[in-house]
């Protein structure tokens, strides 16, 4: 498999504290993967990272073999979506126009959204069951549903690579089920999926679970793999026992709290 | 882009509220020009006059003041992604202050030696120029205060740093030519009683260019709502973006100061009326903010002229009265909800 997204001895350091501290990874196509780790892991610094938002203290990254930093803003937003944690995004406009947003890398600043745009804003926001709240304010929507219309908002770029930082912050179990179902039917259509991702047990239903402490990998594999769970089970030091269930004729694991 | 393509974009209830300003400030219009130091009148045939060299122009320009105010505001609220933002943050009004005074200082030694009504037209002229040049090197420091518009909150600070530095500069001018102060004072409390058909034009260029490139840009004051890092995942070039916005932001409020003064509070409040009234991204913000902003202006203006008749208020001290208790209601009602 070709790397879409590839990453060598990327270092980040913030205020003095090396956050990223020497990390390589690469990302092929069809791969749903989830990024785990405790507070203050390096994560989200990674992400964004990762994304070509941040320029790494050293290291580099590639999107499609080319270095990101090389890549003409559109075109680069074209392939590769980012979702930020959820904290950012403030303002009166419509559900339907944020959404609209993720269209602003085919059609570009200048140009407006054609019907092919709003077919795409259609899809994901039915994809995320926003449609009802389409013509309210941003401020006025609860945490879920605003979760659920910047969701709608990153898939509405239909990108070759999507990066997302919790993305299942504030929904409701259907609705994280409605999204881990999305994000695995594009991961098997050929899109890269990357998730920073808090609900342990959803993590271990991805392809592959990395898991980052104080900057670093500490493991990197298939949940099958029992010294995967063994590191991850360590870095969160043993606040969940890791136990497997058979869930719909399939082997699952689930991470049980230590009370 | 033809405008009509673009309203043709809107949603139905931004272009209802944008025919109903518009209607709204026609009307104003009409009483502008019929608003005399006599009371009113409507005898346009008589005082063709009158009307022509002064209420004319006066009405026109609080609308084109107005106008830049309410659309530096959206794009200052925008930029800043602050709903609190105010076109005068950037070291304009502190800028203008300081150059009004400036040439208030300077032509009260050079109207000693030249004397009449030359000084008076020079004066005049030098005002506008002076405050307009004022407020944009005000903005020019900021900026180079700040090293550019990547970080807004180290902006926002340095326009609070030129603001103090320039305002001690000008305390310093009129210590050495007290005679500035009433000039400086009329200056601050925002007055159209000085607009001339000259200003008017200027007015009119400015708005005629800020507002077309404000709206061309406006999906990147949506984009922005999402957070800088988003808007920069999404491909829009955020240093190159910003910095034209700001310049468009310097320039139109640049301009309404220099031919009115500091007006409070209509940049402020024009966008939050219109964000209350519509749900809308920021292309139908920034014009209808513009269109709200006039007919404020227009609207303070008149009843500025009209409240104490024959004498008038200064234009500014309503709308700052008007702008604070709008404010102050906002409040209330954000804190009991």
């Amino acid at each position: 498999m070709t790397a879409l997204l590839s990453a060598q001895a990327i270092g980040v350091s913030l205020g003095g504290k090396r956050v990223v501290d020497g990390v390589s990874l690469s990302f092929a196509a069809g791969q749903w993967v989830a990024i785990v780790g405790p507070n203050g892991a390096g994560k989200s610094t990674l992400l964004s990272v990762l994304a070509g938002l941040r320029r790494p203290d050293s290291g580099a990254v590639q999107l499609q073999g080319r270095a990101i930093a090389d890549w003409p803003a559109r075109q680069r937003a074209r392939q590769l979506a980012w979702l930020s944690q959820q904290g950012e995004a403030e303002g009166d406009i419509a559900a339907r126009d944020v959404v609209r947003l993720g269209r602003l890398p085919r059609h570009g600043l200048l140009g407006a959204p054609d019907e092919a745009d709003e077919a795409a804003v259609d899809a994901a926001m039915a994809e995320t069951e926003s449609s009802a709240f389409a013509a309210r304010r941003l401020s006025e929507l609860s945490g879920g549903e605003r979760q659920r219309v910047l969701l709608a908002r990153a898939l509405a770029v239909q990108a070759a690579v999507l990066l997302l930082d919790e993305p299942t912050t504030h929904l409701d179990a259907p609705h994280q089920r409605a999204l881990c179902r999305g994000l695995i039917a594009r991961a098997r259509a050929g899109v890269a999926v990357v998730c920073v991702l808090h609900d342990l047990t959803l993590a271990l239903a991805a392809d592959r679970v990395i898991v980052m402490h104080q900057g670093r990998i500490r493991a990197d594999g298939a949940p099958d793999d029992a010294a995967l769970r063994h590191s991850l089970v360590q870095v969160f030091d043993g606040a969940f026992s890791i136990e497997p269930v058979a869930s719909g004729g399939a082997a699952r694991w689930v991470a049980v709290p230590t009370l | 882009m033809k405008a009509v393509e673009v309203v043709g974009t809107w949603p139905a209830a931004s272009v209802r509220l944008a025919l109903a300003l518009a209607a709204a400030a026609l009307l104003l219009a009409l009483l502008g020009l019929a608003a005399g130091s006599q009371g009113w009148s409507l005898a346009w045939a008589d005082e063709w006059v009158l009307i022509e060299g002064i209420r004319a122009p006066r009405t026109v320009g609080a609308l084109l003041c107005g106008a830049l105010l309410g659309l530096a505001g959206a794009l200052a609220q925008g930029l800043f992604r602050n709903p609190l933002a105010d076109p005068y943050l950037l070291g304009t009004a502190a800028g203008a202050a300081l150059g009004v005074v400036l040439v208030l200082a300077a032509g009260g030694l050079f109207g000693s030696l030249i004397g009449g009504v030359a000084a008076d037209l020079l004066l005049r002229a030098g005002l506008v120029s002076a405050a307009f040049v004022g407020a944009l090197a005000g903005v020019a420091l900021t900026l180079a205060l700040a090293r550019g518009t990547a970080r807004p909150m180290v902006l926002l600070l340095c326009g609070v740093v030129v603001g103090i530095l320039l305002s001690a500069l000008t305390e310093l001018v009129l210590l050495t030519s007290p005679e500035a102060l009433r000039g400086k004072q009329v200056f601050l409390l925002g007055s159209t009683s000085f607009l001339g058909w000259p200003g008017v034009a200027v007015l009119a260029v400015v708005l005629a260019a800020a507002l077309p490139l404000g709206l061309r840009f406006a999906r990147a004051l949506d984009a922005l709502v999402l957070g800088e890092a988003s808007a920069v995942s999404l491909g829009i070039e955020l240093p190159r973006v910003r910095l034209l916005l700001v310049v468009l932001m310097a320039l139109a409020t640049g301009a309404a100061v220099a031919q009115a003064g500091l007006v409070a509070f209509v940049g402020l409040v024009a966008p939050h009326v219109v964000r209350r009234l519509v749900v809308v991204t920021h292309g139908p913000l920034l014009a209808l903010s513009a269109l709200a902003g006039a007919v404020l202006l227009l609207a303070a203006d008149v009843a500025a002229r009209m409240l104490i008749a024959p004498q008038e208020l200064p234009v500014g001290v309503l709308t700052a009265v008007l702008g604070g208790l709008y404010l102050m209601l906002l409040l209330r009602r954000r804190g009991l909800r």
